[in-house]
């Protein structure tokens, strides 16, 4: 069975020779033009006079277009028609494409792409989330607002009560591939491109959309990207539609790449958040009542901002049963980046929020901030119905539901908390950290421990769909092929392990093909974490399929029944006969069986209204903790993470060594978003950190020194594909154990309440050091 | 003439009528050796790192700021090269898949260049070999597990390589004689030694070199002098030639060091270099100050000396001639007081917000004399000459110590950017000289040695 094997990733003895092709790496038929995009300068504006004469004699270039030389739609937004992919008229950012030069090199591209001469008639640029509420600048009319309960009265009637306002950074995703996108034109105006995106389809119907074609003219392959994480979501559109649209008009082929620097300057990052909240509680630190006001920052479009925001204020609960609770979305419009999706989706924020909460309780009462956190989890339905009274179970399971009002039945964090702090040896440790913080007056260590419990599904229920196309050769070789984008993740891998599985064949018998419009139509983005429950699912039902098709047949041909047909070890066995797989196959194609399916899947049981926030927006939560120690310095601000560990719910593991290796990469990069990652823009809305050289992701030796990664030994309540969970996501949230770390390490230099905000750079470690010593 | 090197065991010869094609550009698009991946185009990633040996041993560099003319006599090895004639992975390769070391495969073809290079020369300090590459998969565990199981399989032959004999070439000056001749007849050309600085000005602001020398044949650049009491390094030693030499006389300025770019970037990047280009972020010239520098220049066949931070006259502009370049610099051998302090957003591989060197010598409890130098703190790298003329003469005292941290405010009136904010900068600059007195009294003052 190639089920829970830790097979390594199909493509590592690729990777590790160089052979693994990317976009910028296929081959390219003699002539291909290069791309880049000139772009604004200025953060708001009318462009009052385009001067691109140099651009046009520039070394190299072939062709020059603007908004008006493009032959139908302008538009490359995946959400409201708000994103011209070349500027009309006005420029809403800085990094803004206003032209695109078709060349015969990349570099020449670049070169020309800079000798524009625009001036522009500048506007109040609004850039911080102060700027935007003062103008009154965002996305949908008003604030969105989620309620349970009586949040006003809970707060009146609170033992205890805080306020305060915490502030979280954007993220660059710094996938290691950049943008990249190839477009082949073809006979009859139909055209083939080649995608670093997670959204094949979205990019087909992009590009349609701007050649005036059926989707069907379009075909996008995407065979793997360098790095997603939300970033080529919808961030690829422009790439494939510029190139597909210059290839259209100079009949060649085109590609375009973005250099890092443009790459970070044009795309959009994770929304950076301010949440307010207030909070009342009683002695023990329990919850009676939270009210959370989110700022979300998205940018000048809104690109999946509506729904980033969504689930921001979905995850406003994390792991805790809030009987009261309000929570107040603004999604604001700035002259910045349209910010996008990014691993987590909103999540990270929405939890962040609660968590300092947590963390603001407990610091109230002088409890361990791990107490207050389980004083306020959900309840554990099955530990309370397995209780030794043995009285009804109905009687027992009360409900207990999120501030979106859906049931949380399969909460698990009580056991997992309990087996973490053992394993990791909490208690301990935290005493020992007070012992050594007493003898150090510069240094000062920390550690926390915080959960995750994080819903699994697209909140735009109709995206929660998958289809798989099957062949089985005459040979009794296997190809295969769904919707799902290969990033990094493995999901290729654990797909082509459940098609082993289904036909009980060993998994170098499956052969893994690129993503292709052509073969699965209408997909989702691989998004969501949601890759290998659905694509996974719909390749079982195309497997499947086929199976009964060739059970049905076995059992006709040899007159037994279909329950005697087998499929195992390589092998089929029919009563008393055994045939290789191959065999079957052979045999079965001679007898005119069909060996081709499709395989569909649709995820059960959702439903729910977003405006209201009521209903079931998630399939299932995966759940997981994590501990982390981290050490500050008090005179400059610097820290280190010296020990993280952490115990992660993938269910039925599909495969255990890619799912430790997204908690891994996971943690380390939610670390990073809340600590040393820090994009800043200067006042004209210019981003100063465009490079690795300014904007700096975790490096080697900032991992933990000892990282302990364990998943946790268990199966998904609900029907998933072999009972697995979805794991790209729900790892990136352990990273706040490390930002909660650093604020207990600074709640060692004085009485008053740390309130470090994200990222927790030096300087922001300092400034916070030197508040809390001087009491304020 | 031409440029001649090893490719993965092949001679190849080119003209040289490009000289700042980077290897990067040329393997994918003139080679279509599409292995080798462009991650960042400044070096600062490390997904292009390739291995090149010459006859003092083998190299991880970055092939985007590497231009061609610069491997001139060397031997080049990329990922297609890894592999053994008969296919065979090398063990890092194999040891990357057993243990789950890629995701996405991106970053994998420079990560396997950095382990392969650190395999051959025997290093098992993962984390400063590898402290170049960047990877957003995978947390980098799995890539140190790799590298562990990996470091105790032989080494194979295949990588290697002995770097061939070449002639002249017309762009690399084989002496320094020849170099000052060249550099006075073309005071407006460009020098290029590590390429780590001029690399980027090809490869981001796109501008066009003509008159280049690469520096990198003048191997009476690349001396290291014991002069009894002082050291002389000359201009074209790396910082990577340079750093086994700071550990054994001056640790806290190889720590530093160590923390100076990453491998990769040391391993081209000179001192030299760091001094001539002028930066107020040099890592290097604060330590020099604090150390008491003697910086040697050269125009033609006349040299003169000067105390380095009288080189550093405002931003953008040094006390150096058109057609002087910088040829050794020279500081005492033994500063047991020396301290040297790099604040970054990161450890490795960041740029200094503020680098304090504090050389404050302490007599009978009474200072005899304080160099401290700052770098990040004005428009060149700076004396804190207030701070220091407060500390002089008097008491080594905590009382003493704070005012002389409080006159640094008179010292400097520092920016604020991307990296720091002035006041931070400021305080943390304070802070570094109460760190120093911390740590002259015993105290634990670095996160970095601290464990769990």
């Amino acid at each position: 069975m190639s089920i829970a094997k830790p097979l390594p990733h199909d493509a590592a003895k690729l990777h590790v020779t160089g052979a693994a092709r990317y976009v910028d790496d296929i081959p390219t038929p003699r002539g291909t033009l290069h791309l880049a995009f000139g772009q604004s300068e200025i953060a708001h504006g009318e462009i009052k006079n385009l001067d691109l004469s140099a651009v046009r004699c520039a070394v190299g270039v072939t062709a020059v277009l603007t908004a008006v030389d493009l032959p139908f739609d302008n538009d490359v937004s995946p959400s409201a028609h708000d994103e011209p992919l070349l500027a009309k008229g006005s420029v809403h950012y800085v990094g803004q494409p206003i032209f695109l030069v078709v060349a015969t090199s990349h570099l020449l591209a670049r070169k020309a792409a800079r000798l524009a001469r625009v001036e522009y008639v500048e506007k109040p640029a609004l850039i911080s989330i102060d700027d935007a509420l003062s103008a009154k600048s965002r996305f949908e009319d008003g604030p969105r607002i989620y309620k349970k309960g009586d949040t006003a009265r809970a707060l009146e009637t609170a033992e205890h009560t805080i306020e305060g306002v915490i502030e979280m950074g954007a993220q660059e995703h710094f996938y290691l591939e950049g943008q990249a996108a190839l477009a082949l034109p073809q006979e009859n105006a139909d055209m083939v491109v080649h995608s670093s995106t997670q959204h094949p389809t979205e990019i087909q119907h992009k590009v349609a959309e701007a050649l005036g074609v059926q989707m069907n003219a379009v075909r996008v392959e995407v065979r793997r990207m360098g790095g997603g994480f939300g970033g080529k979501e919808s961030q690829g559109n422009a790439l494939a539609v510029a190139c597909a649209v210059a290839a259209r008009v100079t009949g060649q082929p085109c590609k375009m790449r973005y250099d890092r620097d443009d790459d970070m300057v044009i795309t959009g990052k994770r929304h950076d958040f301010r949440i307010a909240y207030k909070a009342g509680f009683d002695g023990n630190g329990r919850v009676s009542g939270v009210d959370f006001i989110q700022y979300a920052r998205c940018g000048w479009a809104q690109d999946l901002s509506l729904p980033v925001a969504d689930r921001a204020m979905l995850h406003s609960d994390n792991a805790y049963l809030l009987e009261n609770a309000r929570i107040e979305s603004h999604r604001l419009k700035t002259n910045t980046q349209s910010a996008t999706a990014y691993r987590g989706f909103g999540g990270p924020q929405g939890m962040l929020g609660i968590e300092r909460v947590m963390d603001h309780v407990a610091h109230t009462l002088g409890k361990d901030p791990l107490d207050v956190r389980r004083v306020n989890y959900y309840r554990d339905r099955a530990l309370e119905g397995s209780g030794a009274s043995g009285g009804s179970l109905s009687g027992k399971m009360k409900s207990q539901t999120t501030p979106y009002g859906m049931e949380v039945e399969d909460f698990i964090l009580h056991e997992m908390t309990e087996a973490l702090a053992q394993s990791a040896d909490y208690k301990a440790r935290r005493e020992a950290i007070k012992t050594w913080n007493a003898d150090n007056p510069i240094l000062k260590k920390g550690i926390a421990l915080t959960p995750v419990k994080f819903g699994i599904s697209f909140t735009l229920t109709h995206l929660n769909q998958a289809g798989a196309l099957v062949h089985v050769y005459a040979d009794g070789s296997v190809h295969l092929n769904h919707g799902g984008t290969e990033m990094g993740q493995g999901l290729f891998l654990k797909v082509a392990q459940v098609a082993a599985a289904r036909f009980g064949i060993d998994v170098s018998e499956v052969k893994i093909t690129a993503t292709d419009t052509g073969k699965v139509p209408n997909t989702s983005a691989t998004a969501a974490s949601s890759g290998s429950d659905l694509n996974g699912m719909a390749v079982q039902a195309a497997c499947d399929t086929i199976k009964a098709r060739l059970s049905h047949f076995l059992a006709k041909h040899y007159a037994l029944s279909e329950e005697d047909v087998c499929f195992e070890n390589g092998s089929v066995k029919i009563g008393e006969h055994v045939f290789a797989f191959a065999a079957v196959a052979k045999l079965a194609y001679e007898n005119r069986i069909s060996l081709s399916a499709t395989g569909f899947y649709k995820t059960p049981k959702v439903d729910w209204d977003r405006i209201k926030g009521q209903g079931r927006p998630f399939f299932y939560f995966a759940y997981g903790a994590s501990v982390s120690e981290v050490v500050i310095d008090t005179l400059t601000g610097e820290n280190r993470i010296l020990r993280t560990d952490i115990l992660h719910d993938a269910g039925a593991s599909l495969n255990p060594a890619l799912d430790i290796g997204q908690v891994e990469g996971g943690y380390v990069q939610g670390a990073g978003w809340l600590t040393m990652e820090e994009l800043v823009w200067d006042d004209k809305g210019v981003l100063r950190t465009h490079a690795p050289s300014t904007y700096k992701i975790p490096a080697c030796s900032d991992r933990p020194d000892i990282f302990n990664v364990s998943l946790w030994t268990g199966s998904n309540a609900e029907e998933t594909v072999y009972r697995s969970k979805a794991v790209g996501e729900p790892p990136f949230m352990h990273g706040i154990s490390a930002l909660m770390a650093l604020s207990d390490a600074v709640s060692y230099c004085g009485d008053s309440y740390p309130a470090l905000d994200a990222p927790a750079t030096p300087e922001r470690i300092l400034n916070t050091v030197e508040r809390v010593k001087r009491g304020v | 003439m031409s440029i001649k090197f090893l490719l993965n065991g092949e001679t190849v010869e080119l003209s040289e009528d490009t000289p700042t094609v980077t290897l990067l550009d040329w393997l994918r698009e003139t080679r279509a050796m599409t292995g080798t991946k462009e991650g960042c185009n400044e070096g600062d990633c490390g997904a292009c790192t390739v291995m090149v040996t010459d006859n003092s041993g083998a190299r991880a560099l970055n092939a985007c700021i590497l231009f061609l003319p610069q491997l001139h006599g060397k031997a080049v090895r990329t990922v297609e090269g890894f592999r053994g004639p008969d296919g065979a992975q090398h063990p890092v390769q194999e040891a990357m898949v057993e243990h789950h070391g890629s995701q996405c495969g991106f970053c994998t073809p420079g990560f396997i260049g950095s382990m392969v290079t650190a395999h051959r020369n025997g290093r098992r300090d993962f984390d400063d070999a590898l402290a170049g590459n960047l990877c957003r998969c995978t947390g980098y565990a799995p890539i140190i597990r790799a590298a562990e199981a990996a470091s105790h399989a032989d080494i194979p032959d295949w990588v290697q390589d002995i770097a061939p004999e070449v002639s002249a070439s017309a762009l690399s000056p084989e002496t320094s004689d020849e170099l000052a001749a060249w550099y006075e007849a073309n005071p407006n050309g460009t020098l290029i030694a590590g390429a780590t600085d001029v690399g980027l000005w090809v490869t981001k602001q796109l501008k066009e070199l003509t008159d280049i020398a690469f520096l990198h044949r003048c191997r009476d650049l690349q001396h290291i002098e014991d002069l009894g009491d002082h050291l002389r390094i000359g201009a074209g030693v790396t910082m990577a030639q340079l750093l086994p030499v700071l550990t054994e006389h001056h640790p806290s300025y190889a720590e530093l060091v160590r923390r100076y770019g990453s491998e990769q970037v040391r391993q081209a990047a000179t001192i030299g270099g760091n001094i001539a280009n002028g930066s107020p972020i040099g890592e290097n010239p604060p330590a020099l100050i604090a150390l008491g520098a003697t910086l040697h220049l050269r125009k033609g066949a006349r040299r003169r000396d000067m105390p380095i931070e009288g080189f550093f006259i405002q931003y953008g502009k040094q006390d150096r001639e058109a057609g002087e370049f910088v040829e050794s610099v020279t500081f005492p051998k033994s500063a047991s007081a020396l301290r040297c302090y790099k604040l970054s957003k990161r450890f490795d591989q960041d740029i200094s917000a503020v680098c304090g060197c504090f050389n404050i010598e302490v007599s009978d409890g009474v200072v005899t004399n304080a160099r401290i130098a700052f770098g990040g703190m004005a428009g060149t790298p700076k004396r804190a000459a207030k701070a220091e003329k407060a500390l002089i003469g008097q008491a080594w005292s905590d009382e003493n110590m704070n005012k002389a941290a409080e006159a640094m405010a008179d010292d400097f009136t520092p920016l604020t950017d991307m990296r720091a904010s002035a006041a931070y900068r400021l305080l943390t600059a304070q802070n570094m000289l109460r760190r120093y007195f911390a740590d002259a009294s015993g105290l634990p003052v670095s996160v970095l040695e601290v464990r769990a």
